[in-house]
């Protein structure tokens, strides 16, 4: 019998970057009913017009199967490489945070940001934009920390991942 | 070489010229004048004129279906690409392939919900295979000669242009098929090694086999059918057809188990629960075929060859896919088999063949016909008669509902291409416009549509497009005056609340007919329908024939919904029986 647990599978996609080809991809997880965990698009080769998108799903390994035959199915898109599957994948999130604050908090942010490696990269007397990159979670960590620091918005991608090695 | 150069709309005719269409269906407006012009100014192409631009799309596929040809199709902006969505819906679900052109506002209104502005491309991403917005005429051959290529490889199925008016009037540079080539999409046709011959020892090894064939195998070209027919014959294994697969293996073999699923045979349903080999050709364990899915087939290996990797274990878990063009992979199979010298298993085959025939001998289609009420079974076993003895060549259409799983369980389909209905999205409406695209393609055949009165009545203004084209088309009524599959699951599922399934006011279709210069016949007893079948085959021009049968005649044998495959009603004696599950109402 089949498995039944949910897994969460990163996908790389390289396909034609030409108009409507984001919203055939997310049309099909919608229209068939699967999950976007999280989704980043950018182009990779401009010379050619490819885009890498790179989709976080999770379901059935049945449902996985099914994900990956309908996007490979997909007129523009050129390949689909289940990372997860794969084998071992480096895969990153960046955030921007903002933490508004003066004094003692303020100073605090800036301490545990040193510590999680994040950088101001805005300032003013009461405020300071950090960047941070690394994974969802040591992402997530931050945030929480930042919360009571003053935190009063965040702007984070998706997941962003390649494959280890040659 | 000098450059071709010329407006967008001419452009797109001479594109189409050199794809070798014959013919457009279509319904001009606004916002394709430009293309109208260009139809106007050659003699090539020929424009059948739809009433309904849904219609043109059935007709369309009706056209492309019987041809295995692209059916082309040709709508205006805004309504008219959105009346043509459920014919290309329909097209998707079961791999038609068809290029829909349809008019766009100019470029530099997109946007700004100007007179007749749809998003077409937005609307129709879900029920296309691929679609295409030109932004510059020096687009348009490639674009066109693309979606040639997208509409027939592979798994087939429609694609539309949209076209904004600017482009059609804007002049741009022509260029042949032959140096079109689409950059990622290139589909596999030839199976991976090694899985024909993994396919034939299983084929070898098989003690209760059975081949489940359908759509892909007729979509693979008639030579496919053929090599089916031959590999069937080669191991003496059953095989069983679904509602698409029809005409793909000859109806009338002793090795053809006919039709299954939910309204299929009892032997073909039986034979598929106990089989220990199903071996599917072109088909996709769709629901209508599977019943309850934990039920389906326990003891069987299976084996799937379908061109879409996506098809593969989507419902039915297979222990073989094999991904390639039916025609190609059967071909291995057949000269693998030959070549390999491999023999059925006689000893378990005979034995196989003995519980086939006791399920056959339960004859599930047996029905009883009194003197004076006309039932839909003996009606259609009378049309085939008739047909039988008729020297040309006969294509069915149907509509969808009861009218169409009678016609699938009562006539006889030898060959394919001849059988058009509507499976997958089952689109009531389909069998009219459908058969004027048959009749368009094969004027010398002899073209019926079995429909029901109410299917008939969604898109009977294409009668005006019949009586225009003299296309001699025989509309055959089953006319019970309800929708009948509506009313036999109200009865079966709802108490016998019939909510809204009966239609009042009906028309009186001779007199229909005869409003649109066809001819109307009416048989209200089974002692007049011979009579009738006979001169509505002889009349030279489209005709309804409305046949008055039982009103209260259910479609049996049946699945009910939630249960297994093999758990049937063969006729209203068992429906007593019958405890649909709750996890089973809610299933269509």
């Amino acid at each position: 019998m089949q498995s039944q647990t949910i897994e969460r599978h990163t996908l790389s996609l390289l396909v034609d970057n030409e108009p409507g080809v984001l919203a055939r991809v997310i049309g099909l997880f919608s229209g068939r009913g699967y999950n976007i965990e999280s989704l980043t698009v950018a182009e990779v080769n401009p010379a050619e017009h490819i885009s890498r998108i790179i989709v976080v799903t999770s379901g059935t390994p049945m449902i996985i199967e099914q994900i990956k035959a309908q996007l490979d199915r997909l007129v523009p898109v050129h390949s689909v490489n289940d990372l997860t599957a794969e084998g071992p994948f480096v895969a990153r999130e960046l955030a921007m945070v903002k933490v508004v604050g003066k004094g003692e908090t303020r100073v605090e942010a800036l301490r545990i940001a040193d510590v999680f490696r994040a950088r101001p990269v805005d300032s003013t007397i009461e405020s300071f934009v950090f960047e941070i990159t690394g994974s969802g979670e040591k992402v997530d960590a931050f945030i929480d920390l930042m919360r009571p620091l003053g935190m009063t918005d965040v702007a984070r991608t998706g997941s962003l991942a390649i494959a280890r090695g040659r | 070489m000098t450059e071709e150069r010329m407006n967008g709309a001419a452009l797109i005719i001479r594109a189409l010229q050199d794809q070798g269409v014959d013919t457009i269906f279509g319904y001009p407006g606004g916002a394709v004048l430009p293309i109208y012009d260009e139809i106007f100014k050659q003699n090539q192409l020929r424009h059948i004129l739809a009433r309904q631009e849904g219609g043109a799309v059935h007709s369309a596929e009706g056209y492309a279906r019987s041809t295995g040809k692209v059916g082309v199709v040709l709508v205006t902006s805004g309504p008219g690409a959105t009346n043509a969505v459920t014919g290309l819906t329909d097209a998707l679900m079961d791999s038609i392939p068809i290029v829909c052109f349809t008019g766009q506002v100019p470029t530099h209104l997109i946007g700004n919900d100007a007179f007749q502005e749809a998003d077409t491309t937005g609307i129709t991403r879900p029920c296309t295979k691929h679609n295409y917005l030109i932004k510059s005429p020096d687009d348009v051959a490639r674009v066109v000669h693309e979606a040639f290529q997208v509409a027939t490889s592979g798994r087939p199925g429609p694609v539309v242009i949209d076209v904004p008016k600017d482009v059609q009037f804007g002049e741009g540079t022509y260029v042949p098929p032959t140096s079109v080539r689409h950059r990622s999409y290139n589909p596999q046709t030839e199976p991976s090694p090694g899985k024909v011959d993994e396919a034939l020892s299983m084929l070898a090894a098989a003690k209760k086999p059975i081949f489940y064939v359908g759509g892909g195998v007729i979509n693979a070209g008639p030579a496919a059918s053929e090599t089916l027919t031959k590999l069937v014959h080669a191991t003496g294994y059953p095989c069983t057809q679904t509602l698409m697969g029809l005409g793909a293996f000859p109806g009338s073999d002793p090795l053809s188990l006919g039709m299954l699923g939910m309204h299929g045979m009892y032997e073909a349903n039986l034979a598929m629960h106990q089989s220990d080999l199903i071996v599917c050709v072109g088909a996709r364990f769709d629901d209508r075929v599977t019943g309850r899915l934990d039920a389906f087939a326990p003891n069987a290996k299976k084996i799937h060859i379908d061109i879409d990797p996506s098809s593969i274990n989507k419902n039915v878990r297979v222990d073989l896919a094999i991904i390639g063009d039916c025609g190609i992979v059967l071909d291995q199979l057949l000269d693998g088999w030959k070549a390999k010298k491999l023999k059925a298993d006689g000893a378990a085959l005979a034995d196989w063949w003995k519980s086939i025939n006791t399920w056959r001998e339960r004859k599930c289609l047996n029905y009883i016909q009194g003197k004076d009420i006309i039932k839909p079974q003996y009606a259609l076993q009378r049309l085939q008669a008739h047909l039988d003895k008729d020297p040309r060549e006969a294509f069915i259409t149907t509509e969808v509902g009861q009218h169409q799983m009678w016609a699938a369980q009562y006539l006889k389909f030898e060959k394919p291409n001849r059988w058009m209905t509507s499976g997958g999205l089952g689109t009531m409406g389909y069998g009219l416009p459908a058969a004027i695209g048959v009749q368009i393609a094969h004027p010398d055949a002899l073209v019926v549509d079995v429909s029901g009165e109410a299917s008939f009545l969604m898109n009977m203004q294409e009668m005006s497009c019949a009586a225009q084209y003299k296309v001699p088309i025989k509309v055959f009524i089953l006319n019970n005056e309800w929708m009948g599959m509506v009313r036999q699951w109200q009865e079966l599922l709802h108490g016998g609340r019939y909510a809204e399934s009966y239609t009042a006011s009906l028309p009186d279709f001779v007199k229909l007919a005869e409003c649109f210069g066809w001819t109307g016949l009416r048989a209200t007893t089974p002692g007049e329908l011979d009579d009738v079948i006979a001169k509505m085959i002889a009349t030279d021009g489209p005709v309804i024939a409305d046949i008055c049968i039982a009103k209260d005649e259910n479609c049996f044998p049946m699945i009910p919904s939630g249960a297994a495959h093999c758990d049937m009603l063969l006729g209203p004696s068992d429906e007593n029986q019958s405890s649909v599950s709750s996890d089973g109402m809610v299933l269509v």
